[in-house]
């Protein structure tokens, strides 16, 4: 109880996580700024609309799953069931690659003759592809950070299970649940915009 | 066994966190300074950082500076022969097989203009400045090991090292490098064949400054972490020094507003290499139409650009703000004059300077509407830029003055905010702004107040701090030469500008002699120049001074020698990685107790006194 009446010693946030964050304040500024410019080229004409197409609906799926995934296998970490947690960590890593690859495809089937659409088609489909492309670079650097706490957890060293792994692990997912509501932002704008 | 280590892990972080740095490095003096690279080159210790930052920063200076001498010869001395650059230049002095004479390529103008500015502004003014001094005093005024990631704070440096190096060889291309002006405007950056400059110069110039961009990140996120987790036990926010309430706010805007100066690159680069046509619309190139290029907008970059390019002033200017507040203060022995004034009004600088970007752009079509909202703005900004001034001049008023090359500096700093600020209020109203729009009377204004002005700052800190980066002092009478050099060299050239600009002499002309009506200004021309050359013989005094002094300098003997309140101060020169050989310090008072209780300065690490009240408040 002497914890609550001393305020000095109250746990503050660690410094890489305050630093996580700081950071995702620029990456907000990097996408606010985009469609800022998205919203203020459309209001000038000569602006083609193009449907948005399933692809990338089953890739918010994908993502919005890996996330769900992913925060499970956080908590069998900290319950330290890590047969769970390397096994929820490798199938949230999968669908992290499948998110990509997903992604890929949808811009694909935009390409295919049935729709027709390329970067310089028009000015909506050159924005199309600086989000989605944008994006799919911060999920990759995601994929990357999931991709070292996999290894660690296959070698199932013993320094994994130590607060400098939770600490990793958490800075990973926190990073990762990020780039998962970017991307709903970015969705949902994009089919606002429609 | 797994859970126990946990434990001990735990107990040690919460435990001690104050007297610890981070989890990084508990021990220090330590394994990163294990071998001559760990140690010099690829260092995580801030101090060695710091000094990475400066050396660079001054290398880019001599280089930007020398650029500008050589196009102040050309507009000074048109019809000189230029033959003698040849060995310098090359192919970019054209010499007339018939005469011999030798003058500077056209072309090779714009790049040398648009060169100096990139240079000055990014990475002498950004880097330079506030990579320098937030490196060196953040951890060491807040009382901290180092920053929050050492290793994020080298990679900041060595980005900034990749982007020199990228624009560096852009200056060697055949086609020479960047040339549309370091505000990189489209059409000009956004096509290759729009000129020489814009083919590989310009891809170079994007993607340095995306390098630079990536380096201001990494370093801005680290001070931001360390001034606001990581400070000494009893270092509460209004107990910090007004050069970390700087470097704070300095770090914020680069942090919110260069992300969106990358968006805008992001989309050039997109216009350059991908066809796609964000600021391209309706483009012709000597007659031939880009029929696939249209639908853009040039101004959106405009926008984008001058959303940085105006925090980025304060970027500038802001650290140096700090390092005089600080200066003034401990070289008049006096506190600064409202210490809560001056921390608001960096705050209020820090959210304003989001509100006036569109100043930059009255010309470019705007409704003039809008335009007044800006204008409204733009001098609401000169309110917190006056109080901070008052305060300067108050803070030494009265005081027992100490003159030395610091001090000097700082109090020409704020002669220099004053007259580059007065104009700036001219500038910032939209109806004068029509006539003075791209003139010299818009390059003398940001010269004085920002780009001489932070020098002043600049040069004021490293005066002072000298001696606590190398243990010795710089040679005073150097120094002082250096400052009157300096200061009457500056309003030399700047002065008379003001007077060309309001008499319609536009920027970035290649030669006026050619203008009937600008011809009568031959004369001032020339003085400017021979103004320009003798105040960079002066630097080169400063540079000489500055590497002398690191090995031959008076050796500092006291710890304390300018008898400042501040834990830089307490902590030994050569004390390595990790700054304080035993715990650090804790701090029980504001930091401008001087003249108090009868004695000249209180360190901040001195306990208050029964029933004494700390000051600042």
């Amino acid at each position: 109880m002497e914890m609550v009446t001393s305020p000095k010693k109250i746990r503050r946030i660690h410094p890489k996580k305050f630093a996580l964050w700081t950071a995702i304040v620029s990456m907000l500024m990097l996408f606010s700024a985009f469609t800022s410019a998205y919203i203020v080229r459309k209001a000038s004409s000569n602006w083609l609309a193009f449907p948005i197409v399933d692809e990338f609906f089953y890739s918010t799926g994908v993502i919005l799953s890996s996330s769900v995934i992913l925060h499970v296998s956080y908590k069998a970490f900290v319950a330290k069931n890590y047969t769970l947690y390397k096994l929820l960590l490798t199938l949230g890593l999968g669908l992290g690659v499948l998110f990509v690859a997903l992604q890929y495809m949808g811009w694909l089937t935009l390409n295919s003759d049935t729709y027709g659409i390329f970067i310089s088609t028009n000015q909506s489909s050159s924005f199309f592809v600086l989000l989605v492309g944008t994006h799919a670079l911060h999920v990759i650097g995601g994929i990357t950070a999931l991709m070292i706490s996999w290894i660690y957890a296959l070698k199932s060293s013993t320094k994994e299970w130590t607060p400098r792994g939770q600490l990793r692990l958490e800075l990973t997912f926190t990073y990762w649940h990020f780039v998962d509501i970017l991307w709903l932002y970015l969705l949902l704008f994009l089919w606002i915009q429609q | 066994m797994a859970d126990i280590n946990i434990v001990e892990k735990e107990l040690e972080h919460g435990g001690h966190h104050d007297d610890h740095g981070h989890d990084d490095h508990d021990h220090h003096g330590d394994k990163y300074q294990s071998s001559f690279v760990d140690r010099y080159i690829f260092s995580q210790d801030h101090k060695t950082i710091a000094k990475q930052f400066l050396i660079t920063g001054m290398l880019w200076a001599i280089i930007g500076a020398g650029m500008s001498i050589i196009f102040r010869l050309q507009l000074g001395f048109p019809d000189a022969n230029m033959a003698w650059l040849q060995p310098l230049l090359g192919g970019w002095i054209k010499i007339d097989p018939t005469t011999g004479l030798g003058e500077i390529d056209p072309d090779f103008y714009y790049a040398l203009v648009t060169m100096h500015g990139t240079i000055l502004v990014f990475f002498v003014l950004t880097a330079g400045l506030s990579g320098t001094f937030s490196n060196l005093l953040i951890p060491l005024q807040i009382g901290a090991r180092d920053m929050a990631s050492p290793m994020m704070n080298m990679l900041s440096y060595w980005f900034f090292f990749l982007a020199g190096a990228i624009l560096f060889i852009s200056l060697f291309l055949n086609t020479g490098p960047f040339s549309g002006g370091w505000t990189g405007y489209p059409p000009l950056s956004a096509l290759p064949q729009a000129s020489d400059g814009s083919k590989a110069g310009a891809t170079l110039w994007l993607l340095s400054l995306v390098f630079f961009v990536v380096s201001v990140l990494l370093g801005g996120i680290n001070y931001i972490t360390t001034i606001l987790n990581m400070r000494t036990k009893g270092m509460n926010m209004f107990r910090m020094p007004l050069t970390i309430w700087a470097f704070l706010v300095t770090a914020i805007l680069g942090l919110l507003s260069f992300p969106v100066l990358a968006s805008g690159f992001f989309m050039l680069t997109f216009d350059r290499v991908l066809g796609t046509s964000f600021f391209l619309n309706e483009i012709f190139v000597a007659g031939e139409a880009l029929t696939t290029r249209v639908g853009g907008s040039a101004i959106l970059y405009q926008h984008l650009f001058w959303f940085l390019g105006h925090p980025e002033v304060y970027i500038i200017i802001l650290p140096a703000m700090g390092l005089v507040s600080e200066v003034l203060s401990v070289s008049a022995r006096k506190p600064i004059f409202g210490y809560k004034a001056m921390v608001f009004s960096i705050l209020a600088i820090g959210v304003l300077s989001f509100l006036v970007w569109a100043h930059h752009m009255y010309m470019s079509g705007m409704n003039p509407f809008i335009a007044n909202i800006f204008v409204l703005f733009t001098l609401i900004i000169a309110v917190p830029s006056a109080v901070k001034v008052f305060n300067w001049i108050a803070t030494i008023w009265g005081g027992n003055l100490r003159i030395n090359s610091a001090s000097l500096f700082s109090i020409g700093f704020v002669s220099m905010f004053i007259s580059g600020g007065l104009t700036g209020i001219f500038l910032g109203n939209a109806a004068i702004d029509i006539q003075q729009h791209d003139t010299y009377f818009v390059v003398a204004h940001f010269h004085i107040v920002m780009g001489v002005a932070a020098f002043f700052g600049m040069f004021a800190g490293i005066y002072h701090w000298f001696p606590r980066m190398y243990g010795r002092f710089m040679n005073e009478t150097l120094g002082r030469i250096h400052f009157w050099g300096t200061m009457i060299g500056a309003y030399a050239i700047f002065g008379p500008m003001h007077y060309l600009g309001m008499a319609g002499v536009p920027r970035r002309y290649y030669r006026f002699d050619k203008f009937q009506a600008f011809s009568e200004f031959t004369g001032m021309n020339e003085f400017i120049t021979i103004a320009a050359i003798l105040t960079f013989a002066v630097q080169i005094l400063f540079v000489i001074n500055f590497f002398y002094s690191m090995y031959k300098g008076r050796k500092q003997t006291e710890m304390n020698p300018w008898g400042a309140t501040t834990l830089e101060w307490t902590a030994p020169v050569d004390a390595g990685h990790g700054n304080w050989d035993g715990d650090i310090p804790h701090v029980h008072r504001w930091p401008y107790d001087m003249g108090r209780h009868g004695r000249e300065f209180i360190p901040q690490t001195e306990p208050l006194a029964e029933g004494e009240i700390d000051g600042g408040h």
